[in-house]
């Protein structure tokens, strides 16, 4: 017999309309371990964990907590169960301070009146025990995204949950605090807190976990005890096959500069603080300049500089000895292809059809206008190439309503349409978010082809082996500034991490 | 990854959604426009809204039909120009409330010219047509630069139009009533030519050709949004502007360009109806006139598709004109534009029920998919 478990989910399916989510997925959660669940975007973890929480009703199977069979409709019964979970994007009020949110929901009142006292000191003697340290006093939107995720987890403890759900909680930390929370995670188990793990991340795994439950495909590929696996196996299990993750590509050969940035001010659209404070650097023909750092420390607004989608407040930006700074975007886009970070806000029209979102960058071109009339057949004709040649899959074609596609299509449409522009200039940011390991494997190759035919490549990444594998020069941002430039064959991840984290600094 | 579903289903597909979401929504507005007039008087309810559904069918001689038709036609066409108006601002995304007083200044504008001036009907027309253009860049440039909500905007503005437009025709009002001259007698040369359209209609000399001329702008706005390059940028603007503005469209210009042309559209549709000689504006009215804000029920009720408004306009005045044949003796003399308003509130209804059907769809494959997946399962074949 088995220890008792805090949490099963025995045989759970879960089906949308033409996909089935999850699989006759069976996963048990021991009372105090750390259980990873591992998979790649897609494979329906988040699913699984929604079914958890309530957020969906599964077909097929039943969820026991401590051996009893208990039904969760909807978050609040999950809440009444103990469940909490610290979800990927925090759900924290910003202009509150922490002990407000901590407390947000599970006020103590008397006559309508708060008793924050009481509450502060819960706050606080949780806080010690788990070593969580917080500012009570502070205001979110002025701590570290390290303190709002502690503030997440106190939610969690202050509501005496038993089994805390971490959703992807290391995508937005850096390297150190990764560390911290691996060290508060285990501190939590060994005080009888179940802890569900989800990631995609291998040495996160390998380092905390007790146990990891592998799921490709809505399907569970079984469950294993970290100390009997390895990463190797872990990831045979997560993809199917083996993974080559690094790519291939030869050394580059730089040429002539194309995009030179000097002194950049572009301010923050959040704060009233500029985000990118007097960057310079200059991106040459035939190689991949990545910028680097933790998300939020002005790469956004440092790419709406350059594209032109933010006015920059200083500095000058020069595209093929151009100055541009005061251009509007379609003149900078002359030279210029831009792959946006969000593909729904800024790369695609979803309501449009792909042929339409094909031509987004070129339509006013004579090829695709008469006399102000569009020209349908060579719209097609043109949308039908794209799709060829970059194996866009849609259900339609080209007369596709874009909104319908997969996000991994989605992605590649915008990759056709802007590759195929052929400028001087490429700006990619964060090309391969949200996209399955075989994307992102063709992503980061399209990447190296523009390279070698000799165009400029800026990529802006978060993701550390991206950035690794396949930068040709890292420039590492932190709090709006770059704070190093590297090369990927001299550094390593750890002192790469130190930049990011700004511990360490100098160009 | 994806199994997208290959067969076509006719329910899903746009155009019959409008057309049965629209019915839906006449057929609901009439029910519950009977549910008051029972609520007010049981015996002549059903009378009543059998006399509302016929309108011009009241009347037992051909040629008086003919009239009557005529005089619905006459207010049709100043209609479909206010449902455009709308229909043309919202597929960039913005809401013309702005129409009522753009129409107002059109009628200020083409009465003045027609009163005070005597030009020539086409004259008047484009000073309507401008007129009510310009008013709508104010909406547009304080949209724009300011980001000043067009809503906001836009109603405020129908009350300074009214006003204005009231002080500005004070000296072409007749002596002992509120009502601007007579076109006919006063500025023969401004109405609009029938071109002997008016014969068809029993010689109702109001029909003239501005409901072809209604007719025409539908089709071009239909044309300029599917078949042209602005088209194509404002409805892309519509659906989405950061995605717009990042492929380099000038999002301020097609702002204020799409409201300007809205407003000439609510501007020239006041100058339909005015230079027929159908109306006179009278200059004490303390109310902005509601065809501005029945475009909204029309546009809506149309689907939101240039087309389908010029239906939804004509079922809409055909409505509003049989409200008015109700026994003033059973009935408090408001009940006709109260039933009509119910019936047009409902009207504005169709994109819920649009959203509604496609839920039911929807959830209806779900079930669908499901019971083929369980079906297969059992057979003991594949998975996905």
């Amino acid at each position: 017999m088995d220890a008792p478990y805090a949490i099963e989910m025995l045989h759970i399916t879960k089906r949308f309309p033409g996909i089935v989510a999850n699989d006759d997925i069976t996963l048990q959660l021991k009372k105090g371990e750390i259980h990873a669940l591992l998979g790649e975007n897609g494979a329906g973890k988040s699913t699984l964990m929604s079914v958890l929480f309530g957020l969906y009703q599964a077909e097929e199977g039943v969820i026991k907590k401590d051996g009893r069979e208990v039904k969760i409709h909807n978050p609040n019964d999950a809440n009444a169960l103990g469940i909490g979970m610290v979800h990927q994007h925090f759900k924290l009020v910003q202009c509150f301070s922490v002990l407000d949110n901590i407390i947000l929901g599970v006020e103590t009142t008397k006559g309508g009146f708060l008793q924050k006292e009481e509450a502060r000191k819960k706050v606080m003697a949780l806080s010690d025990r788990y070593g969580l340290k917080v500012d009570p006093d502070a205001k979110v939107e002025d701590i570290t995204v390290g303190m709002q995720q502690r503030t997440e987890i106190l939610k969690m403890l202050y509501r005496d949950n038993e089994i805390l759900i971490f959703d992807e909680p290391t995508a937005v930390l850096t390297p150190q605090e990764i560390e911290d929370l691996m060290q508060i995670m285990k501190g939590l188990a060994r005080e009888g807190k179940s802890i569900m793990f989800i990631s995609h991340k291998l040495n996160e795994i390998m380092e905390v976990a007790d146990r990891c439950t592998v799921l490709r495909k809505g399907k569970c590929m079984g469950t294993v005890n970290i100390k009997d696996t390895s990463e190797q196996e872990l990831s045979r299990m997560m993809v199917g096959r083996d993974v080559q993750l690094v790519v291939d590509k030869a050394p580059a050969s730089p040429k002539e500069t194309v995009l030179h940035v000097e002194n950049l001010v572009v301010p923050s659209r959040m704060h009233k603080n500029n985000a990118v404070r007097g960057v310079s650097f200059d991106v040459h023909a035939g190689e991949i300049v990545c910028i680097a750092g933790i998300d939020g420390n002005g790469q956004t607004e440092l790419v709406y500089g350059i594209t032109g989608l933010e006015p920059a407040t200083g500095g000058k930006i020069e595209l093929c000895g151009r100055d541009i700074t005061k251009e509007p975007i379609r003149r900078r886009s002359q030279n210029m292809a831009h792959i946006p970070e969000d593909r729904h806000k800024h790369g695609l029209i979803l309501d449009y059809s792909l042929e339409y979102n094909m031509i987004l960058e070129r339509y006013w071109e004579p090829e695709f206008v008469h006399a102000g009339f569009l020209r349908r057949g060579n719209i097609r004709a043109y949308a039908n190439r794209l799709i060829q040649e970059y194996d866009v899959r849609s259900s339609e074609g080209a007369a596709t309503i874009v909104r319908g596609m997969s996000g991994g299509n989605q992605q590649k449409a915008i990759i056709a349409r802007e590759m195929d522009l052929n400028r001087k200039l490429l700006v990619a940011v964060q090309p391969t978010r949200g996209l399955d390991v075989g994307a992102i494997e063709y992503i980061h190759r399209q990447l190296i082809a523009a390279r070698d035919r000799g165009t400029a490549v800026l990529l802006v990444s978060l993701e550390l082996e991206e950035v690794m594998n396949v930068a040709d020069r890292i420039l590492v941002m932190y709090e709006g500034e770059i704070v190093g430039s590297l090369d990927p064959k001299k550094t390593t991840t750890e002192e790469l991490g130190l930049y990011m984290a700004g511990a360490k600094k100098g160009a | 990854m994806e199994t997208e579903r290959r067969t076509k289903n006719i329910w899903k597909n746009s155009a019959v959604q409008s057309i049965l979401a629209a019915v839906v929504c006449i057929l609901l507005g009439l029910f519950v426009g009977y549910l008051v007039l029972l609520a007010i008087h049981p015996e002549n309810a059903w009378e009543s809204i059998v006399t509302i559904v016929k309108n011009f069918l009241n009347y037992p001689t051909r040629p008086a039909r003919l009239k009557y038709l005529g005089n619905t036609l006459v207010k049709t066409a100043p209609l479909l120009m206010c449902a455009l108006s709308i229909q043309f601002c919202y597929k960039v995304g913005l809401f013309n409330i702005g129409a009522a007083g753009q129409y107002v200044i059109g009628a200020g504008a083409s009465l003045a010219c027609a009163l005070y001036l005597h030009l020539p009907w086409w004259v008047c027309m484009l000073a309507a047509f401008f007129a009510g253009g310009l008013y709508g860049c104010i909406v547009g440039i304080l949209k724009a630069y300011r980001n000043v909500n067009e809503v906001i905007s836009g109603i405020m503005l129908n009350w300074i139009a009214l006003y204005a437009v009231n002080m500005w025709l004070t000296g072409v009002k007749e002596s002992t009533s509120p009502y601007t001259y007579n076109l006919s007698q006063n500025a023969p040369e401004s109405m609009i030519p029938d071109l002997g359209l008016s014969g068809l209609f029993a010689n109702n000399r109001y029909v003239t050709i501005s409901i072809l001329f209604a007719v025409i702008a539908a089709v071009i706005v239909w044309v300029i949004q599917n078949k042209t390059l602005l088209g194509y940028e404002l409805r892309a603007t519509g659906f989405n502007k950061d995605a717009a503005k990042y492929a380099g469209m000038k999002e301020n210009r097609n702002i204020i360009l799409s409201l300007a042309i809205g407003g000439a559209f609510a501007g020239i549709g006041a100058a339909f109806l005015y230079l027929s000689g159908y109306e006179q504006w009278s200059v004490t009215q303390s109310s902005v006139p509601s065809m501005g804000f029945n475009g909204i029920s029309a546009a809506f009720l149309g689907g939101l598709d240039p087309i389908g408004t010029i239906f939804a306009s004509y079922f809409i005045q055909h409505i509003t004109s049989g409200g008015s044949y109700l026994d003033k003796g059973v009935y408090p003399s408001q009940i006709s534009d109260l039933i009509s308003a119910i019936i047009i509130y409902l009207c504005g209804f169709v994109l819920f029920f649009k959203t509604f059907l496609n839920g039911r769809i929807a959830a209806r494959e779900e079930r669908a998919i499901e019971a083929a997946k369980a079906k297969k399962t059992e057979e003991g074949g594949e998975k996905t």
